[in-house]
């Protein structure tokens, strides 16, 4: 009975696992063709113009005078964005994690991430038609009593489109990223530790100075980072919101652009050369951003083992 | 419906490092045979390697032989997967399927495997493997109840049910109560007694009176130490081993002095 | 023998010595709210400015009080608070502002007849020059848009799903940490990253290079989407399949299941709730994305239902379009309150998409009911 019996294979079967890892596999290395191939067709499009006659590009400077204001103009405001934020959303990771009443925290929690959830352009149209609005009396202020920073130089913008004001819009998209990861890790600050600083009759704030922030340090650094990578990459927040033109100090006149919100307003009517210097500067931007998340990854993998959270 | 095992020369490994070493048993058809020992002697380890589910850990192999009524189980060309179906196994800790009902935890093994079976033949099933297994008059009322919705002792004996259906020779058991309360205890050793008139039942167990309770045969692992493998010291009947057992180490652990 | 209770109040016992009576706070608050609708009286009033002036008087006079009254130590942390507290009230501004606008300029665009209905085509300026001045309704809808976005949306989706599970799939049951395990795992991360507009490039880029220079349709957007919801599937999933306990796939090997079945029909239906929810928790964040539709599918005024031909609406890219180029440029009005109108339409499917993940995920968990 038995001779063939451990032998006699299901046939289906055993080709079943061969194709359905096979399967498994094929989309895992899929992913990683797919990233090679971003980059790969991004230079292959935009070769054209890092390589073309300096008078044929856009400014007719060549494609890095082009570029470099743009890059600049992209930092100011990820700047921005970041100076505002931060300090804001681990105010707010604290109170969630720390200072709110226990039973209103994953509430809480559930409506910052709220934040997250509007689209991006909604924003940009609620700086447009809003928030510029409101703040352009601010602009007038800060160009009359303090217009001797270069910053802060006038005639000041009366519509309030400016780099700043996309800045502001930026810091409120970045804000529930930066927030929810270092809420993230403020609950994770070992209970042990919280206590014994408690227990040598630490205040509230102490105990947090003492304990949680230290701890969170690294997590704290790799949320800014992660935040700073969305806000490098940010399109509709400037677009509909920056009224762009060449790059200047002052913070309150209009002017300045970014690279996505370059390409955005300009791709669409784009032909021939100019759509080679736009992939371009989208190849740009995807290694600076790209600069940025591995950076950050790389902070929080580094400092697991380190976390004492074990 | 039941074969016996033959063991012959089988070293275990993980990678390069040999966890159970140079085990020779022969285990009977149709009879209870229990693996004693203390914690880490290998004897989890060396049942797992007679249904071939060590392989499941990546770096697992072994040399030696397994043969169940004369087929080596590690012979050239034979599919784990058909191994398995012919020796079954019980766990520890009860794994009924959570987003199964009872009845399809049941037919599991023959659903999972697409084997074509009516809606009649099923019902015969499922009623015969959880009357072998001591459930039937508990939930013949509930078969279409998530098995998660059990208390643990009922879980494990669905568990026993589902090996059951899929008709093996061999039933292997891996500390099978040590999860339960006394009382589902006692049911699960009822029914071992029970189990052996139609199967060869292997059981795992560090509770040492279970042991001497259910078995017909008892083999006795030890561990000279951390980091060396585990060995098998003596093999017998269950009476002898634990009045008049041939080896010291053997004596010493049935009568407590370790382990 | 009486024994005397001495009352506890009026024994000052040494541990509640030198703190601020309980009422403080709230003493402190009204002073700092009439102080500063007095300040504000002075330099013009605006809601927005006495909140913000009585917070930085109500923060400075509770902790100087405690200063002087409790110490530095106190004090500090104190002022800690009134920060922490004040910055999550900012934060809840700009969410309670953007909500507000959003509802009070998208309702009188939703109530406009056939705005759900209706696309752009033939609406021109004239007949928005006309609304404004007759006082009638504002023609024109973004049926050509909402049918944009489920077309694109939906192919992003059925491009996305099998890859990013059958990618997380690899990586829990066949990976095991191996070198080509960690790679991917490292550059899922990274994809995370990539942002929106250039993965629209890529996808603008590729068809060019493939297809032809200048393909714009909605399949090229939907492959730019794909780019940005493949990571997220991918890690959600992974996640889920994680949690399936090692037991469940042990108990299947050892009835004689093979593996690719154990995963399929005990794995999968294990982990099925929260693979769901992840990946409606993934739609419902590229539906939002403009930037990418932009550069891939153009911008169209009518209906198109052909996710392979043409230029096609999207209704992130129809709020943009009706922002910044208005269809009469002489009266933006009419524009802009349908742009608020997709808006709120926008923002309504992205929260009824995030209950729906909920949803999923608290109905198909497997239940243990007795």
């Amino acid at each position: 009975m038995t001779a063939t019996s451990l032998t006699s294979t299901q046939g289906a079967g055993r080709a079943g696992d061969k194709v359905f890892s096979g399967a498994a596999l094929a989309a895992g290395c899929l992913i990683l063709a797919v990233l090679f191939g971003v980059a790969l067709f991004l230079v292959v499009q935009a070769i054209p113009a890092l390589t073309a006659p300096a008078d044929k590009i856009q400014g007719g400077q060549g494609f890095f005078a082009y570029i470099w204001p743009i890059v600049i103009g992209t930092l100011i405001a990820a700047v921005i964005a970041l100076v505002i934020a931060t300090p804001i959303a681990i105010g707010v990771a604290l109170f969630i994690s720390h200072f709110a009443p226990r039973g209103l925290a994953s509430g809480l929690g559930y409506v910052v991430d709220l934040l997250a959830a509007i689209p991006s352009v909604v924003y940009g149209a609620w700086g447009a038609a809003f928030l510029a609005k409101e703040i352009s009396p601010a602009y007038g202020w800060l160009a009359a009593n303090m217009g001797w920073l270069p910053i802060f130089e006038g005639p000041a913008s009366t519509t309030g489109k400016t780099i700043l004001t996309a800045g502001i819009v930026l810091a409120v998209m970045v804000l529930p990223i930066i927030t929810s990861l270092s809420r993230e890790i403020f609950l994770q600050t070992p209970k042990l530790h919280e206590e014994a600083a408690l227990a040598l009759g630490a205040t509230r704030w102490e105990m947090i100075k003492m304990a949680v922030l230290p701890f969170a340090r690294p997590g704290i650094i790799s949320a800014v980072m992660l935040g700073l990578g969305r806000a490098l990459g940010e399109t509709m927040a400037v677009a509909l919101v920056l009224s762009s033109g060449a790059l200047t100090a002052s913070l309150i006149q209009s002017g300045n652009q970014t690279i996505a919100a370059e390409i955005a307003l300009n791709f669409p009517e784009a032909s021939g050369i100019k759509v080679s210097t736009l992939i371009a500067a989208g190849l740009v931007l995807f290694i600076i951003t790209l600069a940025v998340n591995m950076i950050a990854r790389w902070v929080i993998t580094r400092h697991k083992e380190f976390s004492g959270a074990n | 419906m039941s074969k016996r095992i033959d063991v012959k020369d089988l070293n275990v490994y993980y990678g390069d490092f040999l966890a159970v070493e140079d085990v020779s048993i022969n285990i009977e058809a149709k009879s209870v045979t229990a693996f004693i020992g203390p914690s880490g002697c290998g004897k989890s380890t060396f049942l797992r390697t007679l249904n071939r589910m060590h392989e499941v850990i990546p770096g697992a192999r072994v040399e030696g032989e397994v043969l169940l009524d004369g087929d080596n189980l590690y012979g050239p060309g034979v599919d784990p997967v058909t191994v398995r179906s012919q020796i079954g196994m019980v766990f520890q800790r009860p794994n009924p399927f959570p987003t199964m009902s009872i009845r399809d935890n049941v037919l599991a093994g023959v659903k999972l495997n697409n084997k074509k079976i009516s809606k009649g033949e099923a019902d015969v099933l499922v009623e015969r493997s959880l009357k072998g297994a001591n459930l039937w008059n508990e939930v013949k009322d509930r078969l279409e109840k998530p098995g998660s919705g059990l208390s643990g002792g009922q879980q494990q004996r669905l568990c026993i049910a589902r090996a059951i259906a899929v008709e093996p020779q061999v039933i292997l058991m891996d500390e099978p109560c040590s999860a339960l309360d006394p009382i589902s205890t006692l049911a699960i050793e009822d029914l071992i007694n029970e189990l052996k008139d139609q199967y060869t039942v292997v059981i795992v167990t560090h509770n040492m009176q279970q042991a001497a309770r259910v078995s017909d045969k008892t083999a006795f692992f030890n561990i000279a130490g951390t980091g060396k493998p585990g060995k098998l010291i003596e093999y017998g009947d269950t009476h002898t081993i634990f009045s008049n057992p041939v080896q010291k180490a053997t004596e010493d652990y049935v009568s407590g002095r370790f382990g | 023998m009486t024994s005397t209770l001495t009352p506890v109040r009026s024994k000052r016992s040494a541990l509640t010595k030198g703190q601020l009576p309980k009422y403080a706070p709230y003493a402190v608050l009204g002073a700092a709210l009439i102080a500063g609708a007095a300040i504000m009286a002075l330099i013009g009033f605006n809601p927005f400015g006495w909140g913000v002036v009585s917070a930085i008087l109500f923060a400075i006079g509770l902790v100087s009080w405690s200063a002087a009254v409790e110490g530095s130590r106190k004090a500090k942390d104190k002022l800690a608070t009134c920060l922490v507290v004040g910055s999550f009230l900012v934060a809840l501004l700009p969410l309670v502002s953007v909500i507000w606008t959003v509802l009070v300029n998208g309702i009188p665009g939703l109530l406009d007849p056939g705005f759900l209905t209706t696309s752009m085509n033939g609406v021109t300026g004239a007949f928005d020059n006309k609304s404004v001045e007759s006082g009638a309704p504002v023609v024109g809808g973004i049926y050509h848009a909402i049918l944009g976005t489920v077309q694109i949306t939906l192919l992003a989706t059925v491009i996305s799903v099998p890859v990013g599970l059958l990618t997380a799939i690899y990586l829990v049951e066949y990976g095991q940490n191996g070198r080509l395990a960690r790679a991917i795992t490292f550059f899922v991360d990274v994809m995370t990253g990539i942002p929106s507009i250039v993965a629209g490039l890529f996808a603008a880029a590729f068809f060019f290079a493939v297809v032809g220079p200048g393909t714009k349709t909605g399949a090229v957007a939907a492959v730019a989407l794909s780019v940005l919801m493949i990571p997220v599937v991918v890690r959600s999933s992974e996640e889920m399949l994680k949690i399936v306990p090692n037991e469940l796939r042990e108990a299947a090997y050892a009835l004689g299941v093979r593996k690719w079945r154990t995963i399929l029909k005990v794995v999968i239906p294990t982990a099925i709730s929260g693979i769901a929810s992840g990946v409606t928790l993934a739609i419902a964040r590229v539906i939002g994305e403009t930037a990418p539709i932009l550069v891939t599918a153009g911008f169209a005024t009518s209906i198109n239902s052909n996710v392979f031909g043409g230029w096609m609406a999207s209704l992130p890219t129809f709020i943009y379009t009706q922002i910044l180029n208005p269809t009469s440029p002489s009266n933006p009005d009419p524009s802009s309150q349908r742009a608020w109108g997709a808006a709120l339409v926008l923002i309504i499917l992205v929260m009824v998409l995030n209950l729906v993940a909920r949803l999923i995920a608290r109905i198909f968990a497997p239940k243990t009911g007795r």
